[in-house]
């Protein structure tokens, strides 16, 4: 018998992504490339006011051009399209899928229209006439608060989606009861005491891929199939099916090729109830594709938490107490998430560090902007920038380094799991180890001096440092709605190829990579026999999704398990083949066999084969090799690390450089590390634009004025130095494989060690806190001016 | 981003490119690299009922010499531009003007006579060709005409040009003491500000001086009053910054947006302009 080839190990190493040969050559399939026979094409109108009374819609001319199917107001959709759900347990407005009497935001769905085809769908809907009561609007939270000048929604006083919600030491679970006396106590006893407001400024998700949906009800069969550029079709089957009156066994949801989604396509849009109520009321298949300029205006919004922190501390810079004030502004609704996220950031407000006592309040806002959501990072990155900062201005005040001042303050290794202020439990951590590697390949102490010598030539240089901790892998099912397993199952198919499918639904993670090694490994075949299914429900018997960073810690784990389960049944058909010992075999390079004796085995294939003709049938055994797996986690997981920056201020022009980005993260066990380290620059990027140059602005009365790429910036490969990245490694206890995720990381430590670098390179204009987005101006006035 | 209706066609010619424009009566628009045109056309801003597609007209690209002079075709593409080693020799503030439009995608499809044809006030190339003293080619049913840049931009998005003329061509006498410097808009790349300045110099003194000025105001401008404050002073760094130091201030009308305020505008034109002059300097001693 010839010698079988050795297979490599893979999980561990660097494996190119299987999915960008396709993706890079234009071969993926979006929702946009799917055509069926009879489709016909949604456009919808848009309010182009902030806040207005609708005082009648006018369709008649739309409706007579020919190759128009329908238009239908937001009365007319709301005989068929319920007031849209949410996911969260807080009190949430009605809110239509497309508006009746009431317009918030610009951007807001006024009427529908179903045409033959995509621009005559466009040129009626632009026909659609409008006659508005403007009211009003508000775009500032805090003012917003006052009740003044408007009530975004009648029935919440004030604006305020969420009123107050108190967190930290001394609050019942319950929230009845809020005791202050330890945080109180810990301000009495503080030497020093610092206080900043701060604001994460609002930013626009900016997928490649814009939304996009196609609905086919088949009436016939009484069933629907949903396209959607969505990163959980599962969750999408669930309320589309709900809003239809349909059950969950008569919907397919499907997510093609995912262009990206950076949170923002978890929500379940009305443009997606819309589409698929109208395909069963017309009983015809029907497309929307978002363009980029409805996606700054109808996709949620991220961020924009104003943030007043105060520290508390001794002399020697032992924090001893917290008060962190959130104010949201959530735009104009409630969507599936939008609650929740902000209460992320409160969960995190211990950061790094064993603080003995916290007040974290938080409070939620509506106003006349584009409904937030989830967006990269979602509620973690401001409580990591709040602190950071925070902790910068301490260092700042105390004549500390800003490093010792962080090690001074540490969760310590041996106190994990660590129940934090907050009711989370950091799983595992060592953050001085993480910070000590920041150190030692940022050169700290090198640094200073390059900063010193650049500043004694009158250039502005500064440099700043980040720790941070995030909740990823989740999970557990008590803290979502939907459940926070992950379901995968594994077949062996008959020729010895391997189909496996996962619930979470990639969008860019290379699932189709990293559980393709995983399953490499595990079964000892190569890589390119294995295919990795996902993104349908048709196909993919159940799931939750991708989003908190939860693929691989959670999904990966249950397609583990999976595999384990099959591979157990296929030994013992291995076993009663060759005549050995189950547990005396092993998986390797393609063969099943004794270990030790290479020779003694049969093929994959063979064995496989034998699984689905089973001639004899060993005792004991069912046909073939398919099982499948939940996987529930017993706690979210938290990595953490430590990002540090150098900044040169433009003196002239207050023009901010970033020159060097230095990042240690630990995601625990790492799959790919090629992979881990894409996702930290992609992370990066978002980070470094929210810090430099991103931002959502409106104006007083709640015009967009950064509704494109012309006004809203995005970084670009060139504006970034190369990224110095290394890593530790913590392993989780909570999955067995020790990994805990790693996509949203990159946004977490940027930000205040950008902003914390910048303030550094202007301190001699005394400055002690800057705003995002670092407009060059806003750093001009600082340098020019003497304001700050 | 859906453009309402247009019919399309591909002239051959300029005298063809012409009568085809003329045939639409005013309603339709030539396009060349569209990269200002559809954009525009997408949002709705701009609805021409006929696009005449005149990218394919090979007498309206190249770069070459001409009597003394360099000439431009009209459908050059900014890479080219850039990356011309004619200019590169002669005259590479124009190459590095180019180099600052957009990105790869824009600069590999955009044309010189399709930007200035829009004439965006934050637009790069108007200051360049102000301070190069270029002449602007036209083509009409009535003949040609030659306008100097200086005469060429109007106003906002307005320029002379006639409703049925198309830009044939830019043509200029190579300078080498000249520089083009830029405060990018961060989400477009166009210019805040952009200064081009040009110097000529006879025994160490400044004898001539032109400077273009784009994005502050609701077109490109000459800064007469820098350009004055230089001839006859010595080609020197203290020169350049006392001739700098009040341009900002001189100016009235200046833009203010979401990207910078009307005060910082005035600011950063004094800034480019002294970085522009001490781009042209430096290019005397090169």
């Amino acid at each position: 018998m010839a010698a079988s080839p050795v297979l490599p190990k893979l999980v561990g190493q660097r494996v190119k992504r299987r999915e960008d040969p396709r993706l890079i050559q234009g071969l993926g399939t979006y929702v946009d490339d799917i055509k069926i026979v009879g489709m016909q094409h949604v456009a919808f109108k848009r309010s182009d006011l902030a806040h207005a009374r609708i005082l009648s819609v006018e369709t008649s001319e739309a409706a007579a051009m020919p190759g128009v199917e329908a238009v239908l107001t937001g009365a007319q959709i709301a005989e068929f399209v319920d007031p849209m759900p949410i996911g969260t347990p807080f009190p949430s407005p009605d809110h239509r899928a497309v508006a009746t009497d009431i317009v918030r935001y610009v951007g807001e769905p006024v009427a529908v229209v179903v045409a033959s085809d995509r621009y005559l769908a466009r040129d009626a809907a632009d026909t659609i006439v409008i006659d508005y009561e403007p009211l009003p609007a508000v775009v500032d939270p805090e003012r917003a608060m006052t009740g003044q000048p408007t009530q975004v929604h009648a029935d919440f006083e004030n604006n305020l989606a969420v009123a107050l919600v108190p967190g930290g030491t001394g609050v019942s679970a319950d929230l009845q009861t809020v005791d202050d006396s330890a945080v109180d106590a810990a301000f009495a006893a503080a030497d020093v005491v610092v206080s900043q407001r701060m604001h994460n400024q609002r930013l626009a998700p900016t997928a490649m891929e814009a939304r996009g949906v196609v609905a086919h009800y088949e009436r016939g069969k009484d069933t629907m199939t949903i396209w959607s550029s969505t990163q959980n079709p599962h969750i999408l089957r669930t309320f589309i099916a709900g809003m239809n009156g349909m059950g969950q066994d008569q919907v397919r949801a499907i997510a093609p090729e995912v262009g990206g989604g950076f949170g923002a396509k978890i929500n379940i849009y009305g443009e997606e109830y819309v589409v698929a109520g109208l395909s069963k009321k017309l009983g015809l298949p029907l497309k929307w594709a978002e363009d980029r300029s409805e996606a700054f205006l109808a996709t949620t919004h991220g961020r924009d938490i104003i943030g007043y922190i105060d520290l508390a501390a001794t002399r020697d810079g032992k924090v001893l107490g917290m008060k962190l004030r959130l104010v949201a502004d959530i735009g104009a609704y409630n969507m599936l998430l939008t609650a929740a996220i902000p209460t992320l950031t409160m969960m995190m407000a211990n950061a790094t560090y064993d603080i003995p006592a916290i007040r974290a309040t938080l409070t939620e806002v509506f106003t006349n902007k584009t409904p937030t959501d989830a967006y990269r990072g979602a509620g973690r990155p401001e409580a990591t920038y709040f602190v950071e900062r925070g902790m910068d201005i301490l260092a700042t005040e105390l004549g500390m380094d800003p490093a010792e001042l962080r090690r001074k303050n540490f969760i310590q290794p041996d106190q994990f799991p660590y129940a934090t202020q907050m009711g989370a439990v950091y799983d595992s951590g060592d953050y001085e180890k993480a910070l000590d590697l920041g150190l030692k390949n940022a050169d700290w102490d090198a640094m200073k001096q390059e900063r010193d010598a650049a500043r004694a030539e009158g250039r502005l240089v500064g440099m700043g440092l980040a720790m941070y901790v995030e909740v990823c892998g989740l999970g557990p099912s008590s803290s979502l709605p939907t459940g926070g397993w992950e379901h995968s199952q594994v077949t062996i198919e008959r020729d010895g190829r391997i189909s496996a499918t996962t619930g979470a639904s990639p969008h860019g993670q290379g699932n189709e990579t990293t559980f393709g090694q995983m399953l490499a490994d595990q079964f000892g075949v190569p890589l390119e026999h294995i295919t990795i299914h996902h993104g349908d429900t048709g196909v993919v018997k159940q799931g939750i999704g991708t989003f908190g960073s939860r693929s691989q810690a959670v999904g990966g784990t249950a397609l583990h398990l999976a595999g384990g389960k099959v591979k157990e049944k296929m030994a013992k058909f291995a076993a009663a083949l060759i005549e050995a010992h189950e547990d005396d075999l092993v998986f390797e390079d393609g063969r099943i066999s004794v270990k030790g004796v290479p020779d003694s085995g049969k093929t994959f294939a063979e064995v496989a084969g034998y699984a689905y003709v089973p001639v004899p049938l060993p005792e004991g055994l069912t046909p073939g090799l398919s099982e499948e797996a939940f996987f529930e986690p017993a706690n979210n997981t938290y990595p953490f690390g430590c990002h540090i920056s150098l900044v040169e201020v433009d003196r002239d022009t207050g023009e901010p450089t970033l020159l060097r980005l230095v990042a240690v993260d630990d995601a625990g066990n790492l799959i790919n590390p090629l992979i881990v380290e894409g996702q930290i620059h992609g992370g990066l990027a978002q980070g470094i634009g929210q810090a430099m140059i991103e931002e959502v602005a409106y104006s007083e009365d709640g015009q967009p004025l950064t509704a494109s790429f012309m006004d809203y910036a995005i970084p670009r490969a060139a504006d970034f130095p190369r990224f110095e990245l290394d890593n530790t490694v913590t392993p989780t206890p909570v999955n067995p494989l020790g990994a805990k995720g790693v996509g949203e990381a990159g946004t977490l430590g940027s930000t205040p060690c950008i902003v914390s670098a910048t303030v550094d390179a202007l301190s001699e204009f005394g400055v002690k806190h800057i705003d995002m987005m670092l407009r060059p101006e806003k750093l001009w006035q600082i340098i020019h001016g003497g304001q700050s | 981003m859906i453009p309402s209706a247009f019919e399309y066609e591909r002239a051959t010619s300029v005298d063809d490119a012409i009568a085809k424009l003329a045939a639409t009566g005013g309603t339709g628009k030539l396009i060349a690299g569209g990269h200002s045109l559809v954009p525009l056309m997408k949002l709705r801003l701009n609805e021409p009922t006929t696009l005449i597609d005149i990218a394919r007209i090979s007498a309206l690209v190249g770069i070459r010499e001409r009597d003394g002079l360099i000439e431009i075709g009209a459908g050059t593409v900014h890479h080219d531009v850039a990356t011309s080693a004619l200019l590169g020799a002669q005259c590479p503030v124009v190459s590095d003007t180019a180099a600052t439009i957009g990105d790869p995608q824009v600069r590999n499809r955009g044309t010189i006579g399709g930007s200035l044809a829009h004439a965006d006030p934050a637009a790069d190339y108007p200051a360049m060709l102000l301070a190069v003293d270029a002449q602007i080619h036209l083509q009409g049913a009535g003949g040609p005409r030659v306008v100097a840049a200086e005469d060429f931009f109007q106003d906002l998005f307005t320029v002379d040009l006639g409703p049925d003329e198309i830009i044939t061509a830019v043509r200029f006498a190579p300078v080498r003491a000249a520089a083009y410097a830029k405060l990018y808009q961060r989400a477009s790349r166009f210019a805040i500000v952009g200064v081009a300045a040009a110097l000529e110099v006879t025994d160490g003194a400044i004898s001539a001086a032109r400077v273009g000025l784009t994005g502050a105001l609701s077109s490109a401008v000459r800064l007469s009053g820098v350009e004055t404050a230089l001839v006859g002073q010595p080609a020197t760094a203290a020169t350049v910054a006392t001739a700098a130091t009040g341009a900002g201030a001189a100016l009235s009308d200046v833009s203010a947006d979401l990207h910078a305020s009307e005060a910082y505008r005035r600011a950063m034109v004094s800034v480019f302009t002294k970085r522009a002059l001490e781009g042209a300097l430096a290019r005397l001693s090169a």
